[in-house]
């Protein structure tokens, strides 16, 4: 992987993040932040197990999901020149970025070409992991968020904890106390019910909109063969970025390339039921360069590698490219939901983000290192997987890659050494049976025994009885 | 039917009468029970902290010791599934294509004791007696790797005397993982604390699993808090005969 040393940051934004357990330990103790995520991943949990359990091919469904995203990234070279021939002969401009770096420096170009110094910005998880709105704001220009859960995170210069609902950490309480402290156009009497949020919100964006120039977007698909992207939101405000500024600049991470309109079939329908549980998307725009009198005037497509070459390289971790970001494994998480999406290091928290950030970033930082154990191995992120990304073998895999400490290698490889011949186990359950009265007092290894009590031996193991009863 | 019993090591060590158990049910439905002597662990610790290398002789070795066997029980939901799902895998990726063969032959043979018992034996009534409120936690490995769906319950249900409570949110972790529990002790234990309040909720006398390693888990906790609270191995409660 790349050595932090010599290549600049893959997601500047979160460096020098503590490691997950660490991080975690905060959010274990904070018992409000526990009750919202409770609450909020349950409600989106048995949403979204109601709305798959409407569709009777599902498991076909994943499985094409699946193939047709193996089969792009295996001839990713192809489709991604394919992309760029029809992008460019419908009008718009194609860019290709290595890095975050690379990325922000071309959106800064471009926005400043334009002479405008704000931009609006559609939510993008690409984005978000290039750090781009910072990279703006040292430029001098200002990126408004416009999906209301990035906006709240945003006006309270907080980072996003969840890839679909990045405020799913807050409640309407702490919006409205947000709201008022840091939106002008907010009413003196603003109340925490949903509808005044949402309104006080709309009308704070709606005077951005009008004015914006230049917009941001991310894309969560784009057609090959057509040169069409699409983005997929839920709220209007994608549309209006996507349709009334006069430059459109997006930013769209390669493995989001799709060969043919015809895949959207599987897609549009995997992606709303497992994220929102919606059985249709309420916004769907798909554009193909520009059109005179119609939208913007000019379209910029920044292609972006960071790190995803690299993640293709690995036969098995290379599946995690085939993410649509639907957040169904975060929603399921046990992890996640008591560890909140902070502790992840990582605008891709949960199970995705277990895997996803370590490739991309490599895995030498603290929290890149404990990203792959932080799970259970429960299993339910597999499961609940649209393209069915087998999360927990990743993670197996990359524990094996991650540095491990000294410590810990020596007890693994004296357990080893004991485990390699029946002779040496025996030997050590009669230590451990000797040792019995030991144990019973004992407070040792602290990480288990604070909580929860240490196992006593017995007198004699399985394999003793088995030989003194003679059978 | 001879059938070769897979102990494993957390339970040969710790939990032997488990063990024992799973020698008496069996034996009681008219079975031959066997211990192949050079059996230790099946290497789940070792590839799931990190350590394929230090996995790959456990493999090797368990594979040497049931490959002969018609049918292999193990009291135990995660190493059923690890030899099942992951044997053949850490062979080949260390390169040794024979001993994948092997394992990869062996797997379909391995049965976790539910799974035995119901899908292999056809038997769901095992004689048991046991006058208790018990509720039963599907561990993770046991419910979403190997399928065991009502397996357990079935053989629960059929014992005399017992009442089987659902257990709210079951499928959910219960926060063990392995050295997860001691990696993310604070993750760990708010997940266990969860657990066991659902388990609490329902009244039982008896928190009942199909794997030793959750178990010791929630157990410790349990008996931390003072909770009242015993935990029981599927097959310690099928051994019983009142």
């Amino acid at each position: 992987m790349n050595p932090p040393a010599v290549n600049p940051p893959a997601m500047p934004t979160y460096l020098g993040m503590p490691s997950f357990p660490e991080a975690a330990r905060g959010a274990v103790a904070d018992t409000r932040l526990r009750a919202n995520l409770a609450h909020a991943t349950g409600t989106i949990r048995r949403r979204r197990e109601a709305a798959v359990a409407e569709l009777p091919d599902w498991p076909e469904l994943r499985d094409a999901a699946k193939q047709i995203k193996d089969h792009t990234l295996e001839h990713l070279g192809h489709y991604l020149e394919l992309l760029e021939e029809r992008v460019t002969a419908a009008g718009g401009t194609v860019h290709w970025a290595l890095d975050a770096a690379e990325a922000n420096a071309i959106v800064t170009r471009l926005v400043r070409e334009t002479g405008e110094s704000e931009v609006v910005k559609v939510k993008s998880m690409a984005t978000q992991e290039i750090g781009l709105n910072e990279a703006l704001a040292e430029a001098g220009i200002t990126a408004h968020e416009t999906d209301l859960a990035e906006l709240i995170v945003q006006l309270d210069d907080d980072l996003p904890s969840h890839i679909l609902v990045p405020a799913i950490h807050k409640n309407r309480a702490e919006i409205r106390e947000i709201f008022r402290r840091e939106m002008p156009s907010a009413p003196e009497d603003l109340t925490d019910d949903p509808a005044a949020l949402a309104e006080a919100a709309r009308r704070h964006l709606r005077a951005k909109f009008l004015s914006a120039k230049v917009a941001v977007s991310g894309a969560n698909f784009a057609i090959a063969e057509t040169g069409t992207v699409l983005v997929v939101e839920s709220e209007g405000n994608g549309r209006m970025c996507l349709t009334l500024p006069d430059t459109l600049i997006t930013v769209m991470g390669v493995e989001k390339l799709l060969p043919t309109a015809r895949d959207l079939e599987v897609f549009l329908q995997l992606l709303p039921r497992s994220s929102t549980a919606e059985r249709m998307n309420p916004y769907t725009s798909a554009w193909t360069g520009v059109h005179p009198g119609d939208g913007p005037r000019a379209f910029h497509l920044v292609l972006l590698d960071n790190g995803r070459t690299a993640t293709h390289a690995d036969p098995v971790g290379r599946q995690a490219l085939r993410c649509i970001r639907c957040s169904a494994c975060l929603n399921v998480c046990p992890v996640y939901a008591r560890a909140g999406g902070h502790a992840y290091g990582s605008p891709y928290p949960g199970p995705i983000g277990a895997i996803l950030s370590p490739q991309i970033r490599g895995i030498g930082s603290d929290v890149d290192a404990s990203l792959p154990f932080a799970s259970t191995l429960c299993g339910a992120c597999y499961e609940a997987c649209p393209v069915a990304i087998d999360i927990p073998e990743v993670l197996v895999h990359l524990r094996a890659r991650a540095p491990k400490k000294p410590g810990e290698r020596l007890v693994m490889t004296a357990a080893g050494w004991t485990l390699r011949t029946p002779g040496r186990l025996a030997l050590a359950q009669y230590a451990a049976s000797r040792g019995r009265w030991f144990a019973r007092r004992l407070r040792f290894p602290r990480a288990w025994a604070d909580t929860r009590d240490v196992p006593v031996p017995p007198a004699r193991s399985f394999r003793r009885w088995w030989r003194e009863e003679q059978r | 039917m001879k059938i070769a019993l897979f102990v494993t090591c957390v339970n040969d060590t710790l939990f032997p009468g488990t063990g024992r158990a799973v020698v008496a049910v069996l034996e009681r439905l008219g079975h031959e029970v066997v211990f192949p002597e050079a059996q230790t662990c099946c290497g789940q610790m070792h590839l799931n902290t990190g350590y394929p290398a230090e996995a790959l002789p456990l493999v090797r070795s368990f594979t040497g010791a049931f490959e002969d066997y018609d049918a292999v029980v193990t009291p135990s939901g995660s190493c059923a599934a690890m030899v099942r799902d992951w044997h053949g895998k850490v062979a080949g990726r260390a390169g040794d294509q024979e001993l994948e063969r092997r394992a990869a032959e062996l797997a379909p043979r391995v049965h976790e004791l539910s799974e035995l018992l119901v899908d292999v034996l056809g038997v769901t009534d095992v004689g048991a007696v046991f006058p208790h409120r018990v509720t039963y936690h599907p561990t993770c490995h046991g419910l979403r790797m190997l399928r065991l769906g009502d397996k357990p319950a079935s053989l629960l249900r059929a014992v005399r005397g017992l009442e089987l409570i659902d257990l709210p949110d079951a499928a959910e972790c219960c926060g063990f993982g392995g050295t997860f529990a001691m990696k993310n002790p604070d993750v760990s234990a708010a997940m266990c604390a969860d657990k066991i309040g659902n388990v609490k909720a329902t009244g039982a006398e008896i928190l009942c699993a199909a794997d030793n390693s959750c178990l010791m888990h929630l157990g410790g906790a349990l008996k931390r808090w003072r909770s009242g609270v015993r935990v029981m191995h599927l097959a310690e409660i099928l051994a019983s005969t009142g």
